[in-house]
């Protein structure tokens, strides 16, 4: 989690240092994210794809955004990312582990059927331990239902 | 002298003061079976002794053991009064809690009696059929010497004595054990008082939670978190000689089983597998740990020596099943898990080398967790029905089944080592989308059902596993 915190700071460090330039030089300028960065890849590309409730299938809007994704990774050749996998609350802790992991694969096997090289994915779950809602309700447990992408 | 427990505390037998004959388990039962008409020491359901893979609701039911547990006398000075006062609390909230006794109110005492015989129609009349006396000796230093007595009021007999000498730290395992020595001794099933439970202990929000492994007296006291948080912990088991802790750490990212050394507070990664190494139980004999680990869609159970070393391989996640929660049963011969091979989660039963499974579990909804008694007559598992969490209980064929606890979200039961106690954990739902009101609490139950009780804790708390009694 440290790396990503970082990686974090890094990148708002690089986006202020963006907008002073901007703020600078004349005109109007985008003070979009750096293309390319972790803010790039949520903003424009889509980070995470979502699962139905105990399914690691690959629905059709989660197959456009890591079509997205995988043209962006090639783009960006340098880039390694992390596949995350997560579900809902409303699962047992073990094999809610087991099953992120099963959405991640599922999402890293799309990317490299796409092209990207398999070496440059790793896979993780946190099964339900890093939800990104935290209400207990059916809107909340949709999006805690994924797989996220994020630059390492 | 009896060496017991390490090297901390001693134990002797001591006789009924002169002119009382002690009583042996024997004579004990008889007696009271001939008495419980006349309104003798009531023993609850079945006759004493009996192992029986049967559980039976009249032991439950029936009313609890009255008993009066005043204060150990302090002898000699020093802080041994207040050790008799802190030694005679806590032995009445273990019996207490367990929901077989009824501790008598201390006001409702007649008289304490100075000398070693009590004075029984004072305890008679305020309705206690046992009555526990003791005192506390300094031995100088800061060692002391507990005497302590169990009385059968009715009959006037003693049916234990035992003198141990510890030392004064060692106060509140005295109170344990003399606790233990009181439920075998009245209820003829060993006790669950001295042990220790492990479990995880959550703070911080839930998107950003802190996960720290932690272990606290069965009481709930001697709190101790033996991880910083800085990793994510997740399920710890413990060894049956209770010296190591096997759970599973995200440390360096990388979500993988470790074993913890209690004494040493060394910590290793167990093996070295590609896959998410997850839900790991040692093996009744202590020398292999069995657990998941992932592997492409699915996830297999691996059996692999406590050390590390080459892992075995018992079922295979070739087939894309999510294979999770092995659990033995108690002479080693077979393992209980969960898997997803018949589409959704159910609880199988196969032999301790693998091989063919079969299914137990055919009620309503899916099945997880599960995790055999230490009596080996029954498995505790977490169902899921319709959104609703349930803890129940069923024999290993699949029979019986009982359902125990059920509320928005309950998880993870595990036995007392005598089998008749489960705890578990159970959560709240958020009622925000910030995540206000959710909480995770332990909570005990006794396996008939009833005795409900919420453990105290000084964070959320989640993932329990009960000790085994010390050898």
């Amino acid at each position: 989690m440290n790396i990503k915190i970082l990686g974090t700071v890094a990148a708002v460090a690089l986006l202020a240092a963006c907008s002073n330039q901007a703020a600078t030089s004349t005109g109007p300028v985008s003070s979009g994210p750096v293309p390319g960065s972790q803010e790039d890849l949520v903003a424009n590309v889509g980070d995470r794809v979502f699962f139905d409730l105990n399914k690691n299938a690959l629905r059709s809007d989660a197959r456009i955004t890591l079509e997205r994704q995988a043209a962006w990774l090639q783009k960006w050749s340098a880039n390694n990312v992390q596949v995350a996998g997560n579900c809902d609350e409303r699962g047992t802790q073990a094999y809610n582990i087991a099953l992120g992991q099963r959405r991640a694969n599922a999402a890293r096997d799309f990317l490299v059927a796409k092209g990207v090289a398999a070496t440059r994915i790793t896979t993780i779950s946190y099964g339900k331990d890093r939800p990104t809602a935290l209400g207990s309700n059916e809107q909340a447990w949709a999006q805690n239902r994924n797989a996220i992408t994020s630059v390492r | 002298m009896t060496r017991m427990h390490g090297d901390d505390i001693s134990r002797e037998s001591l006789a009924a003061p002169r002119g009382f004959a002690s009583m042996g388990r024997r004579t004990l039962l008889a007696g009271a079976a001939g008495l419980a008409a006349g309104g003798g020491l009531i023993l609850p359901g079945r006759a004493l002794g009996q192992q029986s893979a049967e559980i039976t609701v009249d032991r439950a039911r029936a009313e609890p053991i009255p008993i009066a547990i005043p204060n150990l006398v302090g002898v000699g000075g020093g802080d041994t009064a207040q050790l008799g006062r802190d030694m005679a609390g806590v032995i009445s909230n273990n019996l207490a809690r367990s929901g077989l006794f009824r501790a008598i109110d201390r006001a409702a005492f007649v008289a304490q009696g100075a000398g070693d015989v009590p004075n029984f129609a004072n305890w008679k009349v305020i309705g206690a059929q046992a009555l526990v006396t003791g005192k506390v000796e300094s031995q100088g230093g800061d060692r002391v010497r507990v005497e302590f007595r169990l009385w059968d009021i009715l009959p006037q007999t003693q049916i234990q004595g035992t003198a141990y000498t510890a030392t004064t730290s060692n106060w509140r395992r005295s109170a344990h054990i003399i606790s233990d020595v009181i439920y075998e001794r009245l209820l003829g099933e060993k006790g669950y008082f001295d042990t220790r439970v492990v479990y995880i202990a959550g703070s911080g929000p839930r998107d950003r939670r802190v996960k720290r492994l932690a272990i606290m007296d069965q009481d709930g006291e001697n709190n101790r978190f033996l991880t910083d948080g800085s990793a994510l912990a997740l399920s710890p088991r413990f060894h049956p000689t209770r010296d190591q802790i096997a759970y599973m750490s995200y440390v360096n990212n990388r979500p993988r089983v470790y074993t913890f050394d209690l004494g040493s507070g060394r910590q290793q990664m167990l093996g070295n597998f590609e896959g998410i190494t997850l839900s790991p139980r040692y093996a009744p004999d202590g020398n292999n740990i069995i657990m998941a680990q992932t592997r492409g869609a699915g996830s297999e159970i691996v059996l692999i020596p406590v050390g590390g070393g080459a892992p075995r391989r018992l079922t295979d996640a070739g087939g894309g099943a999510i294979d999770v929660s092995p659990c033995f049963s108690p002479d080693g011969q077979q393992i209980v898990f969960e898997s997803d091979r018949g589409g959704d989660q159910q609880l199988y039963v196969m032999s301790a080398s693998g091989g063919a499974a079969k299914r137990i579990s055919f009620g309503q909804g899916r099945y997880a967790t599960p995790v055999w008694s230490p009596r080996g007559d029954l498995i505790a598992f977490t169902r899921i029905t319709g959104g609703i969490f349930a803890i129940g209980v069923m024999r290993p064929d699949g029979s019986g089944e009982r359902i125990l606890s059920e509320s928005f979200y309950v998880e993870g039961p595990t036995f007392a080592p005598n089998g008749r106690v489960i705890m578990f954990w159970r959560e709240t739902a958020a009622r925000d989308a910030r995540g206000n009101g959710f909480t995770s609490r332990l909570v005990s139950i006794d396996i008939t059902g009833f005795n409900e009780r919420q453990m105290t804790t000084p964070t959320d708390a989640s993932d329990p596993a009960w000790s085994p009694l010390p050898a």
